[in-house]
């Protein structure tokens, strides 16, 4: 077992030794789960210390055969695309796990579910195998269902249940187009495989791409999630506890995102063509709508809920733009979003359990009472509305430069999305934060105590790094961003164009 | 002329265990019926030797009309097995219903006995001999519950419409004695390859009467009426395994007589096949969704499960036969499981079978609690679980034989059942209270019968490919 199937499988190790700690030791339970999650992120360090940031391809290959009579393979790997994500992923279950700290029952089956999750998520993210990916993308599924039905809140079982259904909904279908994928590259190439770099060489007409991109362009689209497939994240984010909104937040809306990047656009590019403006069209009305819905919710959880729908938004506006900013920038969003919203929800996790509310109306002149959270909030609040300086800038600034090369009009409403998203953000942050202190319950409450700055501070150290110093990142993604684009690329040259501004605005960016 | 019987030695075995267990049965007192369960699983494990022994390579008895290929023999283990689970889960369950243990095994034995026989038989006459001496076995054990007149109802219920679905059986048996002159499926076959030997209006009608007696034993809808009162009715683990062993009886009638031996004729019955499958899937999975009772849930879900079965029977070939066979071992696996938690559940004279039962029991019965989660995820056809695997297979075989209808129909077919099976982990782990007491506080072979359901659901899930080979092997081996 080498780098990477270590860093899988570390939490499901981990999760299996907790079954052997008494359960009435929540303590040790805690502790336990904390050590192998820091475990698990030291060694997602030390992938990324072996990890070569110049080259494109996929490295740190790990090959066993699975199922020899199907070619199936459980076949690992890493490139530019994935390796801050599995970072991402390794750095906030630690947090999630501090934030559940103040879970009292079924401390055990919480844990090990949280920690089932992670490898879940590392698995996914670093799978080659289409088959094997598919494993991991539901073995993400059921902890995540549970994490919310049984921990959740009032209606956590059918918030529970629709996040299980929807995702299920398109999954199975990318399943039959996982299938038929591997069928048709039998029948072409006489190899029976489920390994990506193989398959991703394999030219389908028109006509099957395009069936197969809807297969799996349905499938994460509804994880991302994008207009008109999002209604079952607010209903998940509100019900689930604050680790798993900040793990659902952080990573799991990620899958949607990496999976076109690394699975429906390289394998059908002609067809992610085609299908490029009506993506651009529902990512650009998701980042207005999401805008526009939070703008208007009472609850904070929601209305981070909602400015999700319209972050990714960002992201998906910048993939499907298919040039270097545009990829470069969302991927970079993705790491932004999962920072920024994982803290909002951790943020609201903290005055919720203070005063067991949510609504804004109850909260004002939290400032004078606890005056680390509301700098802490602050900092993410301009944070996740994109202030330059911090990481939020970097990656809507790319996306829309990117962006504006491809569709100018689209993009001049998306930056209206910034404008509603500065809006609706510092319109809460006034109404929690400033204003008189007149509730007599908030009168009361605590600052923050040093369990809750362990959890904001690496995460704020990262939005201040990340905003003023982006090349380590922006650099280790570019020569993959470049691969994937380089197939869209070859495709644009030869199928007849969409629409004819593109070629113009092609020439030019190429001629740059 | 000499006779081999050496092919026949594994159901002898069988049978001689079923004869032994009745007459120990007379001297056996009241309080020691328990060595009767260690007789049986002892000619359980003995047949099983012995098949596993002998595998392969023996030229067949009575002029080849019995077979030890090893089609056959993967059969022959799985029915050892599933009848050896049964024995395993029922011990307390009998006990406490009042129901008599001896014959009960010898009953359990019989059935098992039958359905070697079904699956060795490459005539059609011997095939329906086995298929009557497993079905009169298993209406007697759907029945034994003599208190309780739900029992007694779904006794009767089977009976008839097994009755009525053997007469289609055998009337199809008989027109293609007629239209070939031979009842041996070999012969049948060499009829099939010659030019003039598909001309007869008989055969067609003969396939289509005995397609329909085996659709009412694998409840394909719109044959499928008597499963969920027959289900319901009987003792809990006779369910399992009508659910299982006989399920995978017909099946193994259905993979040796269409899938191979009348593979000739396959292009007169797949329109016929595909909609039978799509019915079955969709019926079973739609109103297991309605169902208020776990019981009848699991009936629906067998029902819904030979609507997949079917995907394979219509995408027919090696890949279709392997699907096929993989599959049923591993819903064998998950629905044994299943059964033995509801067979857990009892309380005297009620079972536990309502989702309110279910209330509490993850937290409070952690280890029940933990394989009936594994055993809805795994039918439901979450990974790494072996429903996944297995459904995997079986939308493959549609797939490579281009019906790709087929897998996606079967595959929302899926999402269907998530409904049903999801209810029950939020009934166990998110629902509070539910049923107070402990019941079956020390049932060591039931618990016993449910981890071996789990080590199966999990291993075919994760490492499928011995079973894969295994599955592909045995279909290829016919001949």
């Amino acid at each position: 077992m080498k780098d990477l199937s270590l860093l899988v499988f570390l939490p499901t190790f981990g999760a299996l030794a907790l079954l052997l700690i008494p359960r009435r030791q929540t303590a040790a339970l805690f502790k336990a789960a904390l050590g192998v999650s820091l475990l698990a992120f030291c060694q997602s360090l030390w992938v990324l210390y072996r990890f070569d940031g110049d080259s494109a391809g996929m490295q740190l290959i790990e090959r066993l055969r699975w199922i020899p009579a199907y070619g199936i393979e459980y076949a690992v790997g890493i490139d530019g695309l994935s390796v801050f994500l599995v970072l991402l992923t390794a750095f906030l279950v630690p947090i999630a796990l501090l934030a559940s700290w103040t879970i009292h029952e079924r401390v055990k089956e919480y844990l090990f579910f949280v920690l089932l999750l992670e490898t879940g998520m590392l698995g996914a993210l670093v799978a080659v195998d289409l088959f094997l990916f598919y494993v991991f993308w539901e073995v993400m599924l059921v902890p995540m269902y549970f994490i919310i039905g049984v921990w959740g809140g009032q209606r956590r079982v059918y918030a529970a249940v629709k996040f299980v259904i929807y995702t299920m909904a398109g999954s199975l279908l990318m399943l039959v187009g996982i299938i038929f994928l591997a069928t048709r590259n039998f029948q072409v190439t006489q190899s029976l495989t489920f390994d990506l770099l193989r398959i991703v060489n394999l030219h389908l007409p028109y006509n099957e791409q395009m069936w197969l991109f809807l297969a799996f362009a349905l499938s994460f689209a509804i994880k991302v999630p994008l207009f008109p497939l999002h209604t079952w994240l607010p209903d998940a984010h509100v019900e689930a506890p604050t680790a798993g909104s900040v793990i659902l937040a952080g990573v799991l809306l990620k899958m949607g995102t990496y999976g076109f990047l690394r699975f429906a656009i390289p394998l059908f590019p002609e067809a992610a063509l085609a299908a490029a403006p009506v993506i651009i069209a529902l990512a650009v009305i998701g980042i207005v709508y999401g805008a526009m819905v939070a703008m208007m919710q009472d609850d904070l959880k929601k209305l981070v809920a909602y400015s999700s729908v319209s972050h990714l938004g960002f992201v998906m506006l910048g993939l499907f733009a298919f040039n270097l900013q545009g990829v470069e920038g969302a991927l970079y969003q993705m790491l932004n979003h999962g920072l920024s919203t994982g803290a909002l929800f951790l943020i609201v996790g903290m005055i919720y359990e203070r005063r067991h509310t949510r609504m804004i109306e109850d909260f004002g002149g939290l400032w004078k009472q606890m005056p680390i959270f509301s700098a802490f909030f602050l900092i993410v609040t301009f944070s996740s509305i994109g202030l330059p300086g911090l990481n939020g800038f970097v990656g809507e600034f790319l996306i829309l430069l990117g962006a504006f090369q491809e569709s100018p009009v689209w993009t001049a409403l998306a930056a209206s999305g910034v404008v509603l998203g500065a809006i609706y953000m510092l319109w809460m942050f006034r109404r929690v934060v400033f204003g008189p202190l007149d509730r007599p319950e908030n009168q009361r409450l605590e600052d923050m105590n040093l369990r809750e700055i362990c959890m904001l501070a690496p995460i704020v150290a990262l939005i201040f790094f990340m905003g003023v110093y982006p090349k380590p990142f922006l650099s280790r993604m570019k020569s993959s961003a470049r691969l994937v684009l380089q197939r869209v690329e070859s495709q644009r040259l030869a199928v007849p164009l969409i629409r004819s501004e593109t070629v113009v605005e092609g020439k030019t960016a190429r001629g740059n | 002329m000499e006779t081999n019987l050496t092919p026949l030695l594994p159901s002898a075995e069988v049978l001689l265990t079923a004869l032994t267990v009745l007459l120990l049965d007379l001297f056996v007192g009241k309080g020691e019926k328990g060595i009767l369960v260690w007789i049986s699983l002892a000619g359980l494990a003995l047949a099983g030797g012995m098949a596993v022994f002998l595998r392969g390579g023996q030229p067949g008895a009575f002029q080849t009309t019995i077979l030890l290929d090893p089609f056959a023999l993967f059969f022959t283990l799985l029915f050892l097995v599933a009848a050896a689970l049964t024995i395993l889960s029922s011990v307390q369950y009998i006990r406490e219903a009042g129901i008599r243990e001896g014959e009960f095994y010898v009953l359990i034995l019989l059935s098992t006995f039958g359905m070697i026989l079904m699956a060795a038989a490459n005539d059609l006459i011997l095939f329906f001999l086995g298929l009557e001496t497993m079905s009169i076995a298993v209406y007697v054990l759907t029945g034994m519950w003599r208190e309780r007149s739900r029992a007694a109802e779904a006794a009767m219920k089977y009976f008839l419409i097994g009755a009525f679905a053997t007469g289609f059986l055998l009337y199809g048996i008989a027109l293609i004695f007629g239209a070939t002159g031979s009842t041996h499926l070999g012969r049948i076959a060499a009829v099939l390859t010659q030019p003039k030997g598909q001309g007869s209006i008989f055969l067609p009608a003969g396939v289509l009467l005995v397609l329909v007696g085996l659709a009412f034993k694998v409840a394909a809808v719109p044959f499928h009426f008597w499963v969920p009162d027959v289900y319901d009715g009987a003792p809990t683990p006779v369910s399992a395994f009508m659910a299982v062993a006989v399920k995978a009886a017909a099946f193994a009638g259905w993979a040796r007589i269409f899938l191979f031996q009348l593979a000739p004729l396959q292009n007169e019955w797949t329109v016929l096949l595909k909609a039978l499958a799509i019915l079955t899937m969709t019926v079973g999975n739609v109103l297991a969704i309605a169902q208020s009772s776990v019981k009848r849930m699991l009936a629906y879900s067998s029902i819904a499960h030979a609507g997949y079965l079917l995907i394979a029977v219509v995408a027919g070939g090696a890949a279709g036969g392997q699907a096929l066979l993989f599959y049923l071992l591993s819903y064998g696996a998950m629905t044994l499981g299943a059964f033995g938690v509801l067979t857990a559940l009892k309380e005297g004279d009620k079972d536990g079978e309502a989702y309110g039962d279910f209330a509490g029991l993850g937290f409070r019965r952690p280890f029940l609690g933990m394989a009936m989660t594994l055993f809805m995820l795994s039918l439901a056809g979450f990974p790494p679980l072996t429903g996944f695997t297995g459904k995997f297979y079986l939308f493959r075989s549609a797939i490579v034989a281009g019906h790709v209808d087929l897998a996606i129909i079967g595959a929302l077919n899926s999402l269907l059942s998530v409904f049903y099976y999801l209810r029950v982990i939020v009934m166990m782990y998110m629902e509070e209270g539910g049923v107070e007491g402990k019941p079956f506080a020390r049932a060591p072979y039931l618990y016993l019968a449910i981890a071996v359901a789990v080590v199966g659901t999990v291993y075919l899930g994760v490492l499928p490919a011995p079973a894969l080979d295994w599955s592909l092997k045995s279909f290829s081996s016919l001949r």
